[in-house]
């Protein structure tokens, strides 16, 4: 198949062009699901869902929500024939709570009526009547409890006991990462039509349009072929859209069967953020041994997460913290402890990074320590302990760290942000100024890239050629903002040759690309982009053979360029080509198919090469904090960041970007708040803080690294979604270190609100 | 009159039969089928539903950016409506803010993108190329998940740094706008529940009365949320915002007088020229959008004990004129809060103005808002702080403090003790510990008590070093410092 040369001088790929739908968005006419033409005769739908943590459902009487104004059906459990269960990998998520309810929020019954409002008034006229149940809420208690949702798995390697009794100096300690709601600015929403034979398409924001078909399929009672999911774009993903879209697609569609009429329920923001997962949180203990260099002899680590009332995906997600919880440095001696806590709280799911941010945030942290343990700058303490290249090169997990471009890339960084000077100069301020401190740091980021579930490391596209020479382009892959068309359109007319706006993305369906993983895990261009390649090489060869025989050329001679088709000294135009190999009968359409290369991963023992490749990165951040107040404000940030070659680097910068700030904000201003009942109280932006643009810092410097992926991804690039979040890992330690400035070491969890910030420096008075 | 009339994309349009409390997103999205006006949060949090309103002030049209989410359709009776759909018809030439924001790849999943695009767009029509501080303002109502800002940032610096100002879209003209202008009352009616929208005082006045259990509604950012987030139905709602006389800013020698119909965006100039410290302090109220509607007026009679303005005003020793059908009285402003959300309004009365005095020269007065996030959040605890100092001692003392108690209150027992003492931050330390006798905060998803406690003695501390030579000291201080 590769038959073909690559093209001497790519014309698409590897260009900073801007987003397919730009124009669009900022002209307001980007379709999102709420904004398609609604059809005739829609309901809108609302969730009623559980005032308790955990109780028995003594009674559920819905007569006032049935007979309030406007509404036409009411669905619960008892309704449902077919199936009530949507958990996505293991059973365990209702969409209606059977008689007990796990988590306040929890989904008890819908209502359907003919318009938003009337369906949210009414939804809040049941009489649930409850009998509480003990509920556990807390980490802490979860484990005193030992209430797990899923076994606990222990990684290994070495014997962590007996370097920690042998090792010269010794640090244990326990500290908190908190959660994070995803706020992506479109709340999940969907829109069932019912169709002939029981047929049902949804319009869903989902970034796993095959489980959506799949789910409503399974709670209808319908095969997999009678529901299509179509996905043009989503207004955000971040994970948050990955399996809690479902929930809102069955939903749509119990109620569209139930009334024959098309529903759409789009979830308002507080509804949205207390019915669905976030970000894990975690508590974090530590036992390290360490030389006087810092290098560290053996570490032992117990990660606990907030997995809340269901399994959910956080098998995989803590998996990943596990594997991530060695970031950049070699570990000899270790031991990880990994437990899945069940509590009455939201079932928390994927959230960019999934798991590998919290992992980081152990082994950083451990890091920061030793070297104020040391008296040492804590990146020589990082330095210290980086992965080799030809020795000390093989993770806990037993893959071996073939690309390891860390050293480089922190030194290049170190140089380019003047990270010596300026931390003598922060180290002076903070010698003159009783009431503001400063803080610096310069944390690195590996992150692995595949899906640690080996088969979902897969994906097709369908191209096909009109005989007008455009070309349309489908693939597995959803749209989120990340830029995954552009990126894989480009690849499309990269191979045949032809300008961008030949090629016309459209909506993922599961009508046209079947049985597709979830466009997560950063893997989107990865695997869609090689797909596509696939599908396009396949027409390209076939329109190559065409030309060579009218050239006279063999195949190999012949170029895809500039829109025309080259060989031998003769051209002809690509829509003429392509006219020709349709009146010569030859198919002008492919699909194209891609599974990821070199994954050895043994999921029982967790040993092998769950990842393909690492992507690499790292920032330093300038902090500023008040002593008298803990206020805080981020002065400066450098960032260099590893896409391989990038394919767009004006998408990937703001990968980059946008990623950083929001792991600024998981560990600074996002704080999820639940009372002593298990109530989420940040349920909307007015008490769910997300970065605003005056806390991105006015010196904002990124670069993106220069250097190929060694590994034969698409063009060779790398994937970027998730890893540039863990950038914001510095701004942590950047406050650490300012609260290590005015106070000395302290327990310090995240997030580093003003509150934590006073309270740490506080805590030794 | 019981239709309105607003100017749209050049064009005047009525609408006549419409739910009292419909708001302008709905309006939009489900009548006029103009999409392009997101809702990301119903409460005006996220800035995703902006939109612009034109109005006609001195004999040319402004414009200011306002959420739609939470705005009543009745509230733009007589004015023009911008959306995004509005700046460039779908085959002309993108509008200069939408184009720079595609050029410097300000959209991901352009979900917030159009309410961008609004706000920018007042901004640039401004006619000034506004600086980083100031963008940052202009946007820090707006939300975005995707991109981290700044390309946001850099477009909005592209788009204005033009000074071409010219557009292809049919600006309202002041004709237009003149003829619509709203002379006599509004009163829309649908299933029993009314939206009235008075044009004089005297009118209020007698309505009020007349309907004491209505809802006053001025700038609309808390009783939107009623409506949008707690889904109540208000049987009869009274809109203050076409009021002659409610809206007046009068300058004496002695005090300035706010009507209770000015918004913040028009408070805010007059305030600062005599009150510099108070500017710091309403730009971080809320956002541009919510600042365009809502009134001081609001922010003091919902009774809310952590409106932002209450301690400053209370520092500067404030009063209300209250007016109840002919009659008005004064009240000083901390006699006004009584209990948590309990006032002294009587049924039927209503806040006509605000008199904020002028400070004496050897006044300081400094105030001080702690939240998680620095702009478009709510206080933890807000701080209005006045002190006098003559021959070395304090005379006068003014601690006022929000998010500490179920009102507004100062802290009596603290300020007592530091009276007649030197303004040392010995003394200072000395007097704290009362603090304790003054208040005893609620943890809440805010702040916990013990947080609140520490940081509210903090700023008593913080007051003393800023106000005996050292300067404004902060962190935002010092970024803005920073080269
Ligand atoms: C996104 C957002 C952010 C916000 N941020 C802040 C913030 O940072 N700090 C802060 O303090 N507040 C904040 N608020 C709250 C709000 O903006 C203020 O309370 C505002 O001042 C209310 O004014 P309004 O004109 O909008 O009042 P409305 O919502 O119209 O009315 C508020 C209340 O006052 C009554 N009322 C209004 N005018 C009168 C009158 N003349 N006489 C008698 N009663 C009257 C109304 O009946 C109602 O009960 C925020 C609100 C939102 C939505
Ligand atoms: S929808 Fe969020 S501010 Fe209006
Ligand atoms: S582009 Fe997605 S929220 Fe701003």
């Amino acid at each position: 198949m590769n038959a073909l040369p690559e093209p001497a001088i790519p014309e698409t790929v590897h260009r900073a062009i801007a987003h397919d739908s730009a124009d669009k968005h900022v002209r307001g006419a980007a379709l999102y699901v709420d904004d398609i033409p609604e059809p005739r005769d829609l309901l809108h739908a609302a969730i009623g869902w559980s005032s308790r943590a955990h109780a028995r459902i003594l009674s559920l009487d819905l007569a006032a929500v049935a007979a309030a104004p406007g509404v036409v059906a009411v669905l619960a459990a008892r309704d449902l024939t077919a199936s009530n269960d949507i958990g996505p990998v293991l059973p365990g998520d209702p969409v209606f709570a059977d008689g007990l309810v796990e988590y306040h929020g929890q989904s008890i019954f819908a209502v359907a009526a003919d318009c938003v409002g009337a369906a949210r008034r009414a939804a809040r006229l049941a009489r649930v009547e409850y009998q509480d149940l003990p509920a556990v809420l807390t980490i802490e208690q979860a484990l005193a409890d030992e209430s797990y949702i899923l076994p606990t798995r222990i990684l290994r390697r070495g014997d962590a006991a007996a370097a920690l009794a042998g090792a010269s100096r010794r640090l244990k300690g326990r500290f908190g990462v908190g959660g994070q709601d995803h706020f992506y600015l479109e709340g999940q929403v969907a829109m069932a039509v019912p169709g002939e034979d029981g047929d049902m398409l949804i319009h869903s924001s989902t970034q796993h349009p095959t489980e959506v078909q799949h789910l409503v399929a399974k709670v209808l009672g319908l095969p997999d072929h009678a529901v299509v999911t179509e996905v043009r774009r989503m207004g955000g993903g971040f994970g948050g859209k990955e399996t809690q879209a479902a929930i809102v697609a069955c939903v749509a569609a119990l109620l569209a069967r139930r009334t024959g009429r098309p529903v759409k329920l789009r979830l308002d923001r507080d509804d949205d953020m207390i019915l669905t997962g976030k970000r894990h949180d975690f508590l974090i203990d530590y036992d390290v041994g360490f030389g006087a260099d810092g290098r560290i002899a053996g570490v032992e680590f117990m990660l606990a997460s907030r997995c809340g009332m269901s399994p959910d995906l956080s098998a995989s997600i803590n998996d990943r913290a596990m594997f991530h919880a060695d970031n950049c440095y070699f570990l000899q001696n270790v031991t990880i402890v990994s437990h899945r806590c069940k509590t009455h709280t939201v079932s928390n799911t994927a959230f960019r990074g999934f798991g590998g941010p919290q992992g980081m945030m152990a082994i950083e942290y451990v890091m920061d320590e030793i070297a104020r343990d040391l008296g040492l700058d804590p990146l020589e303490v990082r330095k210290a302990n980086f992965y080799g290249t030809t020795e000390r090169n093989v993770t806990p997990y037993g893959m071996t760290v073939e690309d390891n471009i860390i050293p480089a890339l922190v030194a290049e960084l170190e140089a380019s942000s003047d990270y010596a000077a300026r931390r003598a100069a922060v180290d002076e301020f903070n010698r003159t100024s009783p009431w503001l401190k400063k803080g610096l740091a310069l944390t690195p980021v590996k992150f692995g890239i595949s899906f640690t579930a080996k088969h979902l490391n897969q994906a097709g596209a369908l191209v096909h050629v009109y005989t007008d020479g455009s070309i349309q382009l489908n693939h597995g892959g959803t749209e989120m903002g990340q830029g995954l068309f552009v990126k894989v359109a480009q690849v499309v007319a990269e191979e045949l040759g032809v300008a961008l706006d030949r090629v016309k993305l459209t909506a993922t369906s599961t009508a046209k690309v079947p049985n597709t993983s979830p466009t997560a895990a950063s893997s989107g261009a990865d695997l869609n982009g090689k797909a596509a390649q696939a599908a396009a090489r396949t027409i390209r060869e076939r329109l190559a053979d065409l030309a060579a025989a009218r050239f006279g050329v063999p195949a190999d001679a012949i170029t895809f360029r500039d829109g025309q088709v080259s060989g031998g000294g003769q051209v002809i135009a690509f829509p003429d080509l392509v006219k020709a190999a349709y009146f010569a009968r030859i198919q002008l359409s492919a699909t194209g198919f891609y599974t990821t290369p070199r994954l050895d991963w043994n999921e029982a023992t967790h040993q092998g090469r769950p990842f393909f490749y690492f992507a690499y990165g790292a920032s330093v951040s300038e902090v500023a904090i008040d002593v008298l107040t803990g206020e805080t404000k981020i002065l400066r940030v450098d960032i260099l960041h590893d896409c391989g070659r990038s394919l767009n680097p004006a998408i990937d910068l703001g990968q980059v970007e946008g990623g950083f700030v929001q792991g600024m904000g998981w560990l600074t201003t996002e704080e999820l708040a639940w009372d002593a009942a298990g109530r989420l109280t940040t349920h909307a932006p007015s008490t769910y803080k997300i970065p605003t643009a005056s806390d991105v810092p006015r010196d904002f410097r990124v670069a993106l690294y220069r250097g190929d992926n060694r590994e034969d991804a698409i063009y060779r690039s790398k994937a970027v979604g998730e890893p540039p979040l863990m950038l914001g890992i510095s701004v942590f330690h950047a406050l650490k270190d300012a609260v290590a400035a005015a106070a000395g070491p302290v327990r310090f969890d995240a997030p580093a609100t003003p509150e934590r910030v006073l309270l740490a420096i506080e805590a030794n008075r | 009159m019981d239709r309105i009339r607003f100017v749209i994309d050049g064009e005047v349009r009525t609408v006549e039969r419409f739910d009292p409390t419909r708001t302008v997103l709905e309006y939009l999205r489900e009548t006029e089928g103009r999409c392009g006006t997101k809702e990301g949060c119903a409460e005006g949090d996220c800035g995703a539903c902006t939109v612009a309103l034109g109005e006609l002030v001195d004999g040319a049209v402004r414009h200011r950016a306002v959420n739609a989410c939470i705005l009543f359709l009745g509230a733009i009776d007589g004015k023009e409506l911008v959306t995004v759909e509005s700046l460039a018809k779908p085959e002309a030439p993108a509008h200069p803010v939408q184009q720079a924001l595609v050029e410097c790849h300000g959209s991901q999943c352009g979900f917030c993108t159009p309410g961008f695009v609004m706000s920018l767009y007042a901004v640039w029509r401004e006619g000034d190329a506004p600086t980083r501080s100031g963008i940052e303002q202009a946007l820090a109502g707006n939300l975005c998940r995707c991109t981290g800002y700044r390309p946001i940032v850099a477009a909005a610096e592209r788009a204005c740094a033009a000074s071409d100002r010219s557009e292809s879209r049919r600006v309202a003209t002041a004709e237009q706008l003149r003829a619509i202008r709203p002379t006599e009352m509004l009163a829309i009616e649908q299933n029993g529940r009314r939206f009235l929208a008075p044009t004089g005082l005297d009118e209020l006045a007698h309505l009020v009365l007349a309907h004491p259990d209505a809802v006053l509604l001025a700038g609309g950012t808390d009783v939107g949320l009623w409506v949008t987030k707690q889904q109540r139905r208000l049987p009869t709602v009274i809109y203050l915002g076409r009021v002659a006389g409610l809206a007046d800013l009068a300058v004496g020698t002695d005090r300035i007088e706010i009507g209770a119909g000015v918004t913040y965006t028009d408070a805010m100039p007059v305030l600062a020229k005599y009150h510099p410290e108070i500017d710091g302090l309403l730009r971080r109220l809320g956002s541009v959008q919510i600042r365009n509607a809502g009134t001081i007026g609001g922010n003091i009679a919902n009774g809310s004990p952590i409106g932002d303005s209450l301690p400053a005003l209370i520092a500067l020793g404030a009063s209300l004129v209250l007016r109840r059908g002919p009659v008005e009285r004064t009240l000083p402003l901390e006699d006004y809060f009584l209990a948590y959300r309990k006032t002294a309004l009587a049924p039927g009365e209503f806040v006509a103005r605000i008199r904020v005095p002028m400070a004496a020269a050897d006044t300081r007065f400094r105030t001080y808002k702690i939240a998680k996030r620095f702009d478009q959040d709510i206080s933890a605890v807000c701080a209005g702080f006045a002190v006098t100092i003559r021959a070395d001692r304090v005379v006068d003392l003014r601690l006022a403090f929000g998010g500490m108690a179920g009102i507004p209150a100062r802290a009596r027992a603290c300020e007592q003790a530091l009276i007649g003492q030197p303004w040392t931050q010995a003394a200072v330390l000395a007097a704290l510990p009362l603090l304790t006798q003054d208040f005893a905060p609620l943890s809440d998803m805010r702040a916990s008590a013990d947080y609140r406690a520490r940081v509210a003695a903090n700023l008593v501390r913080k007051f003393q070093i800023e106000t005996s030579g050292a300067g404004p000291v902060g962190v935002l201080a010092l970024a803005e410092a920073q080269p």
